[in-house]
């Protein structure tokens, strides 16, 4: 059974009481694959992971991750698998070394080779003049950069990542994914979850969640280009004025300021607005409507807003 | 289980304690300052009370008997009384704790066997009313010599009496139960507060690895501070070890043990470091007022004596007093032992039963 999917999961349901944090999710991951999950908070997210790797029982669908049945075998998966936690898990009253040499004895790394290994890892993730400080004492990148090496230090199959840079500066966050890109190009098969999209948009495939519904997964430029003709952008002198008025207008969908401009959205098999253009000469703004390249935030407000009206309906 | 893993989590505790000042302080603190304190302070002889006598017969006979009860130095005269009435009022504000009645009848009463003398005692404190029942006493059990008889209260009263020989054995066991279940109480849930357990329940870390790694340093924790108990118990107070210290240790042993594994039921139980605490001293309190290490134990009703029976203390505190103040071995002692073992055991396999990788 040698599968090329590292996760593969179908209806894949979870409650807590009346609340649905999940909701028949259907995920196939490739293997050696960066795979993202977008979405705001509690939109499921870290659910859906902490039940992939067998932290929590799933109300009903089947999953299978690393051709292991899960949660049935969620302690032969917990050998071939790392796990980042949202917020820092390693032990703050421990130090840099301490932390590794604990992390590699409970993950079974060879005896002969746990030396080696942590001086490789102290190493790749510059942490080579920290060692004998205390975790709790490290910044934000820092205690990051050691929480990826703790995840990885037996050399998992999989790594699973739950916003594993929320609380880390965008320089950080940008040799974190350079680490990411080492690792699955060593063949890592990689989920991490995030709400940005800058991050999002590194990601060799992608899907979005929406109050625990998976409301679209594909590659983020497909996912971009399917948007084509859709979004515009509007140069105005009061773009405050200009959205409410965009706003009233039937087909639009979204509507959003940035900076001076205005980036609009509106509903499939809509041609070229030119009522758009006509509304906001009636109303005597001076406004430019242009059409844009789509986005992954787009992208992410296409796929959540499809959501929002199935669930009005 | 594997060895290496469960190393790992016992010098992972070691170092963390290590560290944790306050948490190191308390290991040493606690048994020197509970160990002085009781030894020193708490002095449960009732002497000098202060008391009042309204003696309305005035007789030779009504003296004696004053005599005898000032006597025995458990009373003093703090002022003096002319009727009931003035003793109520020097009870109600404070000036005295004991007032003793003589009725005008005295004589009569005595040579018809009826009550003959009344002793009002502040009950608020309750060593008083007691050293005062027994004072009560004194009249109506040996009227017929009440000249000669040469009372002494102190052998009727705290049939137990608690000294520092008598509670340095108990005590032992007194601070044992106060830090060893309070310490795993907190173990697991404070890796629970601070997201530690989500990672260590992700890795291939078994539950009996991580509870037993957990429990292995507070043992030797527990050994330290009963040395520390012991120590200062032959040091200051004198307190004599008349059975085998390979005995008074392997007591103390078993209820380590038990007081660790109960602590670590309570830890998977809680869901804070504060619940742990109150858990753990709402287990505390029966423990020291029920174990016998205060009060008697023949003297408790019945269902009190059952609650007791399943406190480690009651079973530890009939183990060490029998080893260091009756000279007994563990094996003559070996019903509590067997207890304490079981009840390791029981507790051990729910806390690891109870104890989930899972966050559900």
């Amino acid at each position: 059974m040698n599968n090329i999917n590292a996760i593969e999961a179908r209806g894949m349901t979870r409650r807590f009481g009346d609340l649905i944090a999940v909701n028949n999710v259907d995920l196939t991951i490739p293997k050696a694959c960066v795979y993202g999950f977008l979405g705001p908070n509690g939109s499921g997210k870290s659910t859906t992971i902490r039940m992939l790797c067998g932290l929590l029982t799933p109300t009903a669908g089947d999953i299978e991750v690393l051709d292991y049945r899960i949660p049935e075998q969620a302690e032969e998966l917990k050998r071939k698998m790392g796990y980042m936690t949202q917020r820092f898990s390693l032990f703050e009253d421990l130090t840099v070394r301490e932390n590794l040499e604990f992390l590699a004895a409970i993950q079974n790394v060879p005896r002969a080779q746990q030396k080696n290994r942590i001086a490789t890892l102290l190493r790749d993730y510059h942490l080579d003049d920290r060692q004998k400080q205390m975790a709790g004492t490290l910044s934000g990148g820092q205690k990051q950069r050691l929480a990826l090496a703790g995840a990885v230090i037996h050399q998992p199959e999989l790594l699973l990542l739950d916003e594993p840079t929320s609380a880390v500066d965008p320089e950080s966050r940008r040799d974190f994914w350079e680490k990411l890109f080492d690792l699955a190009d060593t063949g890592t098969t990689i989920l991490v979850s995030t709400h940005y999209m800058d991050e999002a948009e590194r990601c060799h495939r992608l899907a979005i969640l929406d109050e625990g519904i998976l409301v679209a997964d594909g590659e983020p430029m497909e996912m971009a280009a399917a948007l084509v003709g859709r979004t515009f952008q509007v140069t105005t002198t009061q773009p405050r004025k200009a959205q409410a008025v965009l706003l009233k207008e039937p087909g639009v969908v979204s509507v959003a300021q940035i900076g001076k401009q205005l980036r609009v959205m509106i509903g499939v098999g809509d041609s070229i607005p030119a009522h758009l253009n006509q509304a906001l000469k009636a109303d005597g703004l001076d406004a430019v409507l242009q059409s844009a390249v789509p986005n992954l935030e787009d992208v992410f407000v296409a796929a959540t807003h499809r959501s929002h009206l199935e669930q009005a309906r | 289980m594997n060895l290496r893993r469960l190393w790992a989590i016992v010098i992972k505790e070691l170092r963390q304690l290590k560290r944790d000042r306050v948490t190191a302080t308390m290991i040493v603190g606690i048994p020197t300052i509970q160990l002085l304190m009781f030894g020193f302070a708490i002095n449960l002889d009732v002497r000098g009370l202060k008391s009042a006598i309204a003696d309305q017969s005035h007789t030779s006979a009504s003296r004696a008997v004053v005599q005898d009860m000032l006597a025995t130095g458990v009373i003093v005269q703090a002022q003096s009384a002319q009727t009931p009435d003035d003793l109520m009022v020097a009870l109600k504000r404070g000036r005295i704790s004991v007032g003793i009645v003589i009725p005008p009848d005295f004589e009569r009463r005595v040579a018809e066997n009826r009550e003959a003398i009344q002793v009002l005692v502040d009950g608020s404190d309750i060593s008083v009313q007691n050293a005062a029942r027994q004072l009560a006493q004194i009249p109506l059990n040996s009227q017929s010599s009440l000249k000669s008889a040469q009372i002494s209260v102190v052998s009727f009263y705290n049939p137990e009496r608690v000294s520092a020989i008598n509670v340095v054995p108990g005590l032992v066991g007194v601070i044992l139960t106060m830090t060893m279940i309070l310490f795993t109480a907190v173990a697991i849930v404070r890796e629970r507060e601070r997201g530690n357990l989500e990672l260590l329940i992700t890795t291939p870390v078994s539950r009996t690895e991580l509870m037993i790694g957990k429990v292995l340093p507070y043992i030797v924790i527990g050994l330290i501070q009963t040395t520390i108990v012991l120590a200062l118990g032959v040091l200051v107070f004198h307190v004599p070890t008349r059975g085998h210290w390979i005995d008074v240790y392997g007591a103390t042993m078993l209820l380590i043990m038990a007081n660790l594994s109960l602590g670590l039921l309570i830890s998977t139980r809680a869901q804070s470091q504060f619940q742990a605490m109150q858990m753990s001293f709402f287990l505390l309190l029966p423990s020291i007022l029920l174990s016998g290490f205060m009060f008697p134990f023949a003297g408790m009703p019945k269902a009190a004596q059952w609650i007791s029976e399943i406190l480690p203390l009651t079973h530890f505190m009939r183990l060490n007093r029998g080893i260091m103040l009756r000279g007994a071995s563990l094996l003559d002692l070996w019903p509590d032992a067997l207890v304490l073992i079981i009840f390791t055991i029981v507790m051990m396999s729910l806390a690891i039963m109870r104890f989930s990788k899972r966050l559900d």
